[in-house]
């Protein structure tokens, strides 16, 4: 048997699953409410085998009824249970936004401290796939706006893994955004980068740390989400043309590591944000506000740049769905624009 | 169920204490806020005065508070609405800690972060929000953690009639058959969503019949009076005890005061609240005390006048507390 046998690879939702179930087998105050997330195992794969595992008393099929079933998570944690609560697609926020922002992100606040609400909501973003404005969206600045949500954006298994359980471990409400084009689904193509090496037992990733997920001197891409593994294949693009690009993968967007971002910037010089949430009021603005504000600590070579999808809602049509949200080309094409920029 | 003397005098002392609470923040709410203390051309200034923001008061509107609530244990659950202090005073919240809070004090429940639509005491599982029909579904998470527990905890949703026109109200009633959850879902019908009357807001004369839909029962207590809440309510919180699920239950109520204070009332004719006054809850309860021997003039003028201490102590405390430093809003958005 070859050693390559040994390495263990999951796909993101595998990894997902796993996190979810090693957790529910140590806390039996967990429990997981959702659409079709029972025999179907959810839509996207995310509790595929926990039914089996658990039982319909803890892996509990609702009816569609976001709203009634986001403010039950929240009913049943102030009891002090931790529930898990999937939200099929982010898109679908609009029916039960009332529980998420007035309620669960603000009720700790509100009574000083003395209630807390451990919930997890998992939920499905991104396009790339043509289904359209209505279920393509990745939103997550707009949880990450909201005082009172953690936001967690994996880009890989290996990290899914250890924030699930993280966030199911954590007192307050955390926002599990998964990208479905990363989930390594049967049925959806997906960026291969994203099946990696989960090791079997539990483990956490603090939130707040981003990673580095490729050295370079030349400029840095500041990323999450699906966005990493295309940021990583634009690398190797620019590698070849001689240009080094250095990839910080944001892992969550609440807490958000403004340190490494500023370490990598302040050694390249040069700060591209690819994003696949709305280019306006987002992510990429946040990312380049922290670096302006910082410009008396660091020097930058060029102006900062930002990709993302350019304030239209997804189109269904694959040249224009192609167009709107950021493909590998687009970034590798604006890292090349970038290295030809300068300050004066 | 009937009340035995006990209970009877509980539910009458509470009412009595509720009335006290929110007749004296009717007058300590106006502090600061008229003219000439205000800026110049306003006739009332709602962000003035030593308890500030929005007030809404639930004078007459403590039958459904009392009769309820003497069903209620601590360990029950009570998710209230925007108009709170009724329920809060019923389920024992705090009285010192819920005043402060709406003086915005540090010592409040909430450290002065919530005030009185957002009070939340976990000693004895109340809360309450400022949205409209969204608590229901709150209600269900709870009594879905008793059921998970294996407890005979149950869980009570309040509202007023026009949260029954939102979807929030509409989930959580299925959710709750469906999954047999013990919730009591208490409608109180005051006839108006601010100044919108029923009629014209709700297709049914009575949201008791939309229990139906459900598949629960829906009873409807077309008085406002304290006994006939503590029937209905005293079935209700039974029969989700021995986990046979939801009931809807619809109180026609009295709302004595505006929708808030500062409210003009120019939707309701003007001696309406007046009329309403003629049949007070509390007077009939009394009456009927007085009948069966339980209260006479001594009495009542004993319990009064202790019950009167403790709502004017809450509020010097409220008053007299200190101010959270200004920085501590950056504190208690994780609960780290």
């Amino acid at each position: 048997m070859s050693t390559a046998n040994k390495v263990r690879k999951l796909s993101m939702a595998e990894a997902i699953s796993e996190g979810i179930g090693q957790e529910m087998a140590r806390d039996e105050r967990v429990f997981v409410m959702g659409e079709d997330i029972g025999k179907y195992g959810g839509i996207f794969s995310a509790t595929t085998g926990l039914l089996d595992q658990f039982g319909p008393e803890r892996i509990m099929d609702t009816p569609i009824s976001e709203t009634g079933f986001m403010g039950a998570a929240i009913g049943a944690a102030a009891e002090g249970l931790r529930p898990i609560s999937e939200l099929m697609f982010v898109d679908f926020f609009g029916v039960c936004f009332d529980q998420i922002y007035n309620h669960l992100a603000k009720n700790t606040y509100m009574s000083g401290g003395a209630c807390k609400f451990p919930v997890v909501i998992t939920t499905g973003i991104g396009g790339g796939y043509n289904d359209a404005a209505q279920h393509s969206q990745c939103l997550y600045a707009m949880f990450a706006h909201v005082p009172g949500l953690k936001v967690v954006v994996p880009s890989n298994a290996y990290d899914a893994k250890g924030l699930m359980i993280q966030a199911i471990r954590d007192d307050n409400p955390v926002v599990f955004m998964y990208h479905k084009g990363i989930m390594g689904l049967s049925w959806m193509s997906y960026f291969e980068g994203s099946t990696n090496e989960v090791p079997a037992e539990p483990y956490t990733i603090p939130f707040g740390q981003a990673k580095v997920v490729r050295d370079g001197k030349d400029l840095t891409i500041v990323t999450l989400s699906q966005m990493v593994q295309k940021s990583v294949l634009a690398a190797d693009k620019l590698a070849a043309e001689g240009i080094e690009a250095e990839i910080i993968d944001l892992r969550t967007l609440v807490p958000l590591d403004k340190e490494t971002v500023l370490r990598s910037v302040a050694k390249t010089g040069r700060l591209l944000v690819a994003d696949e949430d709305y280019l306006s009021f987002g992510v990429s603005g946040e990312i380049a506000a922290i670096v302006a504000e910082q410009l008396n600590h660091l020097q930058l070579k060029a102006p900062v740049r930002r990709l993302a999808v350019p304030d239209v809602p997804i189109p269904f049509s694959r040249p224009l769905e192609q167009f709107a949200i950021p493909q590998v080309d687009a970034i590798a094409a604006e890292a090349r624009a970038l290295m030809q920029l300068t300050l004066d | 169920m009937d009340p035995t003397s006990e209970q009877l005098l509980w539910m009458y002392e509470k009412m009595v204490e509720i009335r006290e609470y929110e007749e004296t923040m009717a007058k300590v709410y106006l502090e600061g806020k008229l003219p000439p203390k205000i800026q110049k051309g306003l006739a009332f200034d709602i962000g003035a005065g030593p308890v500030p923001g929005e007030m809404h008061l639930a004078a007459g509107q403590e039958p459904v508070a009392v009769g309820v609530c003497a069903h209620l244990r601590r360990e029950d659950t009570v998710v209230g609405a925007h108009r709170p202090h009724h329920f809060a005073i019923a389920k024992d919240v705090d009285l010192l800690g819920m005043t402060s809070e709406m003086f915005g004090k540090a010592n409040g429940l909430g450290k002065g972060k919530g005030g009185h639509m957002h009070l939340f005491d976990p000693a004895v599982k109340f809360s309450c929000s400022g949205i409209v029909g969204a608590g229901a579904p709150q209600a269900c998470g709870a009594a879905l953690a008793a059921k998970k527990l294996g407890k005979d905890w149950v869980a009570v949703s309040f509202f007023g009639e026009g949260a029954a026109n939102q979807g929030a109200f509409h989930e959580a009633l299925n959710l709750a058959s469906l999954w047999k959850l013990p919730v009591i879902f208490v409608c109180e019908d005051n006839k108006y969503g601010i100044s919108v009357e029923k009629s014209a807001s709700t297709a049914i004369e009575s949201n008791a019949d939309r229990a139906a839909g459900y598949g629960m029962p829906g009873v409807l207590v077309d008085t406002n009076d304290a006994v006939a809440v503590f029937r209905a309510a005293g079935e209700a919180v039974a029969r989700a005890r021995r986990g046979e699920g939801p009931t809807l239950i619809e109180v026609k109520t009295d709302r004595y005061l505006g929708h808030f204070q500062g409210d003009p009332e120019t939707y309701r004719p003007k001696n309406e609240a007046q009329q309403l006054r003629q049949h007070d809850p509390i007077v009939i309860l009394g009456a009927q005390l007085r009948a069966r021997g339980e209260l006479d003039d001594a009495k009542d003028a004993a319990l009064r006048s202790t019950i009167s201490a403790r709502v004017q102590a809450a509020y010097e405390h409220g008053r007299n507390s200190p101010y959270p430093a200004p920085e501590d809003a950056l504190l208690h958005v994780f609960a780290d």
